[in-house]
């Protein structure tokens, strides 16, 4: 078991214990387990897989941020984080469409990798949103 | 009579001047409280982001990134400094002030470029002529993230383009709703603060560590400038919020001066005109 503390800009969205977590690392996604070496990796949208004390599943949908394990515990600097049910999707369809649009757009003046990562982004709650709401 | 009237005006000039500082108060309050709640709710992310970089400062691997490098020769110093935009808020800028004066005792005009957020802060350095190399004026309490974006991008690009050798940051940090601190902080080159080495983490980075660098520095300095900008944001508000609730209660005991001075003048106009009356049946009696 460790400390897994998720915090974003605006507060401190969540302190627990918990027993693993799966995170989408820059480089893929990758497991923490207790006693894990010190390690530092960026984050990219994806999917937050938390196991907690009795081994009970959540899942988060993070944008990019970063992961911090320091002896047995874990700080995830996440730039907006949200369970599947408080992803609105209508908001993530039109960001979508926005980012899409401008990706498409030959104006000079648009900012491409900024366009690009709000697809990423939005395609990601859209994606999280749709396979764990139908579930529940 | 004359004097009787010029009291009442004087009386209804404080009471209007009261209802106003009343209502300032009342506002500043309002907004003293969302400032405040922006302020403690930004806290834990930026001690975190303090406490990341400190433990990465004590990583085995060595790294180096553009941001850490201490000039050797500082020929022109950047200062970034947050006042209001309106008045009325006590002390607030004047402290601002007196910190930069004192601060800049040290330089020569043309070794120093500010970059200032707030008109009051705009008017006075230009007045001092001082160069002011970009500025904010009528942010009101207000940032989005655009253009906090645009903010540390430009201290960042006058530090990374050599045109100024390192950046200070002063702002009123908000201790509670009646108390500030003046704080004068170094914002680049950044220095993370556990320079002897006593324990170093063997940490694995990925994908490595100038990659890890690459985000969490430009992050880092983002959310500096937006707890700045925050922490002097609530203060304005508590310091304006002080001010007012002053200023109210001195006119509520000028009002209660004026009023006793009216209330004896007019006691006087009274027994005055009652002698008057008195004297003149008497004449008639007589």
């Amino acid at each position: 078991m460790f400390k897994l503390s998720i915090v974003t800009p605006e507060k401190i969205y969540r302190e627990l214990e918990v027993n693993s977590i799966i995170a989408p690392g820059s480089e893929g996604y990758l497991g923490v387990l207790t006693n894990h070496a010190p390690l530092v990796t960026s984050l990219i949208p994806g999917k937050l897989t938390v196991k907690d004390k009795v081994n009970q599943e959540k899942i988060y949908s993070v944008s990019s941020g970063f992961l911090e394990v320091y002896k047995n515990q874990v700080t995830i600097l996440a730039d907006s984080i949200e369970s599947p049910e408080d992803i609105n999707k209508k908001r993530a369809q039109e960001a979508l469409e926005r980012a899409k649009k401008r990706l498409k757009s030959k104006d000079p003046t648009v900012d491409l990798p900024r366009a690009s990562a709000a697809e990423r982004r939005s395609l990601n709650r859209i994606k999280i949103h749709d396979s764990y709401i139908k579930r529940m | 009579m004359q004097a009787l009237r010029e009291i009442r005006r004087r009386i209804r000039t404080v009471q209007n001047t009261q209802q106003i500082t009343k209502a300032m108060k009342m506002v500043a309050a309002a907004r003293l409280k969302k400032a405040q709640s922006n302020v403690e709710s930004s806290r834990p992310y930026a001690k975190k982001l303090d406490l990341l970089l400190k433990n990465l400062s004590r990583a085995k691997t060595s790294f180096y990134h553009p941001l850490f490098e201490k000039r050797e020769k500082i020929k022109k110093t950047l200062l970034f400094l947050i006042t209001s935009d309106r008045g009325l808020c006590g002390p607030f800028n004047a402290n601002i002030f007196k910190e930069a004066k004192s601060f800049l005792e040290d330089y020569e005009k043309d070794q120093v470029g500010l970059v200032i957020v707030g008109k009051k802060g705009f008017n006075h350095f230009r007045r001092e002529k001082w160069e002011i190399v970009q500025s904010y004026p009528g942010l009101e309490g207000k940032v989005t993230a655009s253009q906090l974006k645009s903010i540390t991008n430009i201290l960042i690009e006058l530090f990374l383009s050599n045109k100024y050798d390192q950046v200070y940051t002063l702002y009123t940090q908000f201790l509670n709703p009646a108390t500030f601190k003046v704080t004068l902080e170094k914002f680049l080159n950044i220095e993370p603060e556990n320079k002897e080495k006593k324990l170093q983490i063997d940490y694995i980075f990925e994908p490595n560590v100038e990659e890890i660098f690459d985000v969490l520095l430009p992050r880092y300095c983002i959310n500096r400038v937006q707890m700045a900008l925050f922490e002097s944001f609530a203060s304005e508000h508590g310091s304006r919020m002080t001010a007012m609730s002053a200023a109210t209660k001195n006119a509520e005991e000028m009002i209660e001066e004026l009023t006793l001075i009216r209330n004896k003048l007019r006691q006087a106009a009274i027994t005055k005109e009652m002698l008057e009356i008195a004297s003149g049946a008497e004449a008639l009696k007589g």
